[in-house]
């Protein structure tokens, strides 16, 4: 009894100081914020049902100049090394841009880039953002252009793929031999900072925290380069499962090994516990 | 020389060599343990336990560890972590095990002021056992700089930088510890000899005298009786093994810590593979970059007390710099424990805390108190965080102050009695 009395009183002090340090800490150096928001309602809905047909139209008149569509044949115009000079960034190439991205988002992001990315403090009229603002066009064109991305998108990308085309154009993921398209002097000349890698990212952010900050960097970090990626709900999960299998790959055999680790030491303790009780027994 | 005989087995060959025999005896099965004693006595062997996991552990990341700033980070994250069958295993068990030995360390301490085990000749164990705190702080402080995450790097500016406190040398003292003017390639290089070479040497040695001054005093027990241990032990030997008061260390004394450790270590090892970042903390698998400064620095859990010690003094004083304050208070919190033999005077009273009111009132506190430190030392010491933090501080000195007084009393009060 006076042995659990004194377990007892070592685990409460135990118990008090982990969650101070721990939990309640970690609480009080990240102050909550409100959860990811993948309907981005801050942006104005369309009210219309988009065309793919005229979308396509759209889409070879206003965005292949800058953007390849590798999936229906369309090259990227520009060399990565070429685009990131030109634009200060490789445009992205949109074969998968219509799954990638939330519906609304890519809607808000055609007629205000600068606003829907929240880039707001790196980019303005002196130094203006490499894609242009799209509010000429029409409620009825911006959904037919939404339409006609979404339409050309025959397969799911994968995990890794979406990883590539929404993070690969500025991050690097050097543990999966990922070199960022941008090279990274021209990433500091655009945004001001250099793109870390993402290798370690999952064990240093952690998926939850992560989930959150690619949503909207901005309301994570101040003042932070990055943009809102505007990533709908599914392939931000790929991209986290992505970073999940790179960063953090042996975590299935971790968890599958902690079972066995712990139940041999738990038969260890049983037999050494009953070890002690015959010993004792003469003992004491 | 000894008469050499044809042996009559092996263990007949090398006794008469070695003495194996009379070495066993004395190391072993004749080496007695009183009886009255709880599971807080077994936080020695757990100890060792967790030493011999850091030892082998750290001897299979050495194999593929780099201590240079350009590979370091990635030897530890990806070659190890990733391509070395189970590197994770070991580096996981490395980190957590550190930080396990820091709590066990913590709990072996107080059980010893609790006890009464610092004094009445066990001085020598006392003073034994806080050079080898000290030494494994320093082997955690090298340890935590090697996968050069943020924190590594961060923490080493940081704590190396506090020894520009001390007078007139202290700026050349700062730059001669890091063989750099900042923190950089050659102070990653020299922790790691630290933590590799000769602080292991350093703690092995004195695990070895900690252990030899224990043989004399012998180990106290619950109820801080003393025994007589030769006859104590001769009524063991002679069979009235339930009427002594003593166990040998072998089996009967291990038996029991054999418990103990497979109990804690069931324990350990759910921490290593499911719950280990308060040991491996994310931040540090960022890698290190001298141009960002994270939002917060903070040390490993297990200085945070000290930390807050030193940060606790934020205003100036009487024209004392803020700063110099808290360096003062600091030194003080790091040798105070050395001198707790000294500075209780009722040395002759070995009897346990519950039965010292005024002591058992100054322990809790001093629980308490090192507990609050310990997480307001992680907080950002802003607002009301610092002013906790700051009378959690002068609680702590005003302790230590008051301890001689106390145990004056105490001591008086007793002698009327």
């Amino acid at each position: 009894m006076r042995e659990l009395k004194i377990l007892a009183i070592v685990i409460f002090f135990t118990a008090v100081t982990y969650w101070g340090v721990e939990p309640y800490a970690h609480s009080q150096m990240h102050p909550h914020v409100a959860p990811a928001d993948f309907r981005f309602k801050e942006m104005e809905p369309l009210h219309v049902n988009g065309n793919a047909d005229n979308g396509k139209a759209l889409v070879e008149a206003n965005c292949l100049s800058c953007h390849g569509i590798e999936s229906v044949g369309y090259a990227a115009p520009m060399s990565s090394e070429d685009a990131a000079s030109a634009y200060g960034v490789v445009p992205p190439d949109l074969s998968h841009a219509g799954v990638i991205y939330a519906k609304n988002y890519l809607a808000g992001f055609l007629k205000d880039p600068v606003g829907a990315t929240k880039l707001s403090h790196k980019f303005n009229d002196a130094k203006p953002y490499a894609m242009p603002s799209f509010a000429f066009l029409s409620d009825q064109e911006i959904a037919d252009v939404v339409a006609y991305l979404q339409n050309i998108v025959a397969t799911k990308p994968s995990d890794k793929a979406v990883f590539e085309e929404a993070c690969g154009r500025c991050h690097s993921m050097k543990y999966d031999a990922w070199n960022a398209k941008t090279p990274s002097a021209a990433m500091k000349n655009y945004l001001g900072a250099e793109a870390p890698d993402l290798s370690m990212m999952i064990r240093s952010k952690k998926a939850e925290y992560l989930n959150t900050f690619i949503n909207e960097p901005l309301k994570m970090v101040e003042g932070i380069a990055m943009p809102r990626v505007g990533l709908s709900e599914a392939s931000q999960s790929q991209v986290i499962a992505y970073m999940q299998n790179v960063g953090d790959r042996k975590k299935a055999e971790r968890e599958r090994l902690g079972l066995k680790l712990i139940g041999f030491m738990a038969i260890f303790t049983l037999i050494a516990y009953l070890w002690k009780v015959s010993i004792w027994k003469r003992a004491a | 020389m000894a008469q050499i005989k044809k042996a009559e087995g092996f263990i007949d060959w090398l006794d008469q060599r070695l003495a194996v025999k009379a070495f066993m005896r004395v190391m072993m099965s004749e080496y007695w343990i009183p009886k009255n004693i709880n599971f807080l006595w077994a936080m020695g062997v757990v100890l060792i336990a967790l030493f011999a996991v850091l030892l082998v552990t750290g001897l299979l990341l050495l194999m593929y560890y780099k201590p240079d700033v350009n590979l370091a980070f990635d030897s530890v994250n990806y070659t190890i972590m990733q391509e070395v069958e189970y590197g994770w295993l070991w580096r996981h068990m490395h980190g957590v095990a550190a930080s396990a030995t820091f709590l066990i360390i913590y709990i072996h301490l107080f059980t010893a002021i609790y006890y009464g085990s610092y004094k009445k000749g066990r001085e020598m164990i006392w003073l034994t056992g806080m050079v080898l705190f000290v030494a494994f702080s320093a082997e955690a402080f090298s340890g935590y700089m090697l996968p050069w995450g943020q924190m590594s790097y961060w923490a080493a500016q940081v704590i190396t930088n506090l020894f520009s406190g001390i007078p007139v040398i202290g700026d050349e003292v700062v730059i001669w510890i890091r063989g750099d003017y900042v923190v950089a390639d050659a102070t990653l290089t020299r922790f790691f000899m630290l933590h590799v070479v000769l602080l292991p040497l350093v703690i092995l040695a004195v695990i070895a005298v900690h252990f030899y001054s224990l043989r004399f005093p012998h180990v106290n027990n619950q109820d801080s009786v003393e025994l007589d241990f030769e006859a104590e032990a001769q009524k063991y030997k002679e069979g009235r093994i339930k009427e002594s008061r003593v166990v040998p260390f072998w089996p009967v004394f291990l038996s029991k810590d054999f418990f103990v450790v497979g109990f804690f270590m069931t324990f350990f090892f759910f921490l290593v593979c499911y719950h280990f970042d308060f040991a491996m903390d994310p931040i540090n698998f960022e890698p290190a970059n001298s141009m960002k400064t994270p939002a917060h620095i903070y040390p490993e859990w297990y200085f945070l007390w000290n930390y807050e010690v030193l940060r606790g003094f934020f205003f100036d004083i009487g024209g004392i710099a803020a700063m110099d304050i808290g360096l003062i208070a600091f030194v003080f919190a790091n040798v105070v424990f050395f001198l707790l033999p000294f500075l209780d005077r009722n040395a002759m009273n070995t009897a346990p805390a519950h039965k010292r009111p005024a002591f058992f009132v100054w322990f809790w506190l001093l629980i308490v108190d090192m507990i609050v430190l310990t997480v307001y030392g992680k907080l950002p010491p802003t607002g009301v965080n610092a002013w906790v933090g700051f009378f959690a501080a002068v609680l702590f000195l005003g302790l230590f102050i008051a301890l001689p007084i106390l145990t004056k009393w105490e001591a008086k009060k007793g002698e009327k009695a």
